[in-house]
């Protein structure tokens, strides 16, 4: 079951410069724990702790097939065979 | 430095006058490694909000998917400030994500939506350090060397 990753620019050095990555998962908190296995380090700067859970962090989007996963179902977001998941830290600021 | 063309430049100040005295925000594209900014795209401020700024996620990603396609980078991020001056705040420093970029930051706090001067500096940011940059611009873009072979 391979899914594939857009890596964005600031992410790119756990991922030795490539822009995407394949990874596998049947939601998108399994996808997460297995890039990390290949990419170690990459986890923690998608996801924090919350209120004693694990959620992912407020300025970083994810979408799934052009889908902002926080609309269906954040971590627990179900994936299958050849989705797309592209990964976008959110521009912002004060 | 940074090296921007008149237009680019007066469509940032334009952007950030009209939408004061909320923030203002946009990118300017250009071919990737370039160092070209050559095609601005306003964005909406989904926070709407004199003190904040954001994209809003769907619009970010079809603005990095049509970039994507046409080979660009975000050469210029901007902003603007609408009560303090044009220097990236805690939070820009914090949230800043794209070390290849300028960015840029306009202070509309002198003269709000009327005419009249405005700050408008650029920084790189990267790893949580800021490096001002000069800002020059300039009539026209030079010719790219890949433009005219193509």
């Amino acid at each position: 079951m391979a899914i594939e990753v857009r890596i964005p620019t600031i992410l790119r050095t756990y991922t030795g410069g490539e822009k995407a990555v394949t990874g596998e998962g049947a939601t998108l908190a399994a996808l997460l724990d297995d890039l990390e296995g290949n990419h170690p380090g990459i986890k923690e700067r998608l996801v924090e702790n919350k209120g004693g859970g694990v959620d992912l962090r407020r300025f970083v989007n994810v979408y799934v097939n052009d889908e902002d996963v926080r609309f269906i179902g954040g971590l627990e977001a179900e994936l299958a065979d050849g989705d797309q998941v592209v990964v976008l830290p959110a521009v912002a600021g004060g | 430095m940074l090296t921007l063309d008149q237009a680019t430049y007066d469509a940032i100040v334009a952007h950030a006058k009209r939408d004061h005295p909320d923030e203002a925000c946009g990118i300017v594209a250009g071919p990737e490694g370039s160092d070209r900014p050559e095609r601005m795209i306003e964005m909406v401020n989904a926070a709407g909000s004199p003190t904040f700024y954001e994209f809003d996620s769907t619009e970010l990603l079809a603005l990095y998917k049509e970039m994507w396609a046409r080979d660009e980078e975000p050469v210029i991020v901007y902003h603007s400030h609408t009560a303090t001056e044009a220097y990236p705040s805690r939070t820009d420093i914090g949230l800043a994500s794209e070390p290849g970029a300028h960015y840029v930051l306009v202070s509309t706090r002198e003269h709000g939506n009327s005419e009249g001067p405005v700050e408008f500096r650029s920084y790189r940011i990267v790893d949580g350090e800021v490096t001002e940059e000069e800002v020059r611009v300039v009539p026209e873009l030079p010719q790219s060397q890949s433009r005219s072979a193509s």
